[in-house]
């Protein structure tokens, strides 16, 4: 049986949208599929030798919030300034009680099982990101070379 | 009984079925991976990790609060 191949697009550089991508890709990876992520946009974020990702409740009305904080603190609260950080210690507490792996952790296992990250060089142009600070092996190519391993990809996600 | 033991309780999807993949591939064809985890999605996972790998799930049942799996490598 020919191998399996999984094209997976990350777009997103939040904590809660970061796990998606690594989630799947490391599963298909123990499952035996070839697996590639195209990190594109904020989703280069998820790159970073130290990622800074945090979660917002802010246009995000299907975020279950703690000791109903949704009621106490309308839009306008949860504009209030710190109150991103809260969010994001308060998310990352409860992945750690509920055995959660980090993104960290899980990337590193994708990497492990060989799993191709490959960067958009058109938004580490754009946003004059430094490619120093992202982890090593990392590739760096255009949207032609996504579409020469996604045209023979069995499964092709954009996340 | 299994010739390698891991203990993935306390760990939720994905980690136990990588965790077993790992271990699975320090073992040799034919030997028996026992694993215990307390993720009630890894039934259904480890059922769909045995169907696509080709390792068979010999046994999985659910004791004392926590699942058990016995896979054989394939």
């Amino acid at each position: 049986m020919e191998q399996k191949k999984l094209a997976i697009i990350a777009t997103k550089g939040s904590l809660d949208w970061a796990y998606p991508p690594f989630i799947l890709a490391s599963t298909a990876a123990a499952l035996g599929y070839e697996v590639q992520i195209f990190f594109t946009f904020y989703g280069l974020q998820l790159l970073k030798k130290q990622p800074e990702l945090e979660v917002t409740p802010l246009g995000n009305p299907g975020m279950p919030m703690p000791m109903g904080m949704d009621k106490w603190f309308p839009v306008m609260g949860l504009a209030l300034p710190g109150m991103q950080g809260l969010m994001t210690s308060m998310m990352k507490q409860k992945m750690k009680d509920k055995g959660v792996a980090s993104i960290e952790e899980l990337r590193e296992l994708c990497q492990e099982a060989e799993v191709k990250f490959v960067a958009c060089q058109m938004t580490v142009d754009l946003f004059d990101l430094d490619t120093a600070d992202f982890i090593d092996g990392v590739e760096y190519a255009g949207a032609a070379a996504f579409f020469e391993f996604a045209g023979e990809s069995d499964i092709c996600l954009y996340v | 009984m299994a010739d390698q033991e891991l203990d993935a309780s306390g760990l939720n999807c994905p980690l136990p079925i990588l965790r077993a993949k790992k271990t699975l591939n320090t073992m040799a064809s034919g030997q028996v991976l026992h694993i215990v985890a307390t993720d009630p999605g890894s039934v259904k996972d480890f059922d769909a990790f045995a169907k696509q790998t080709g390792n068979e799930l010999m046994e999985s049942k659910e004791e004392g609060g926590k699942f058990h799996f016995l896979i054989k490598k394939s």
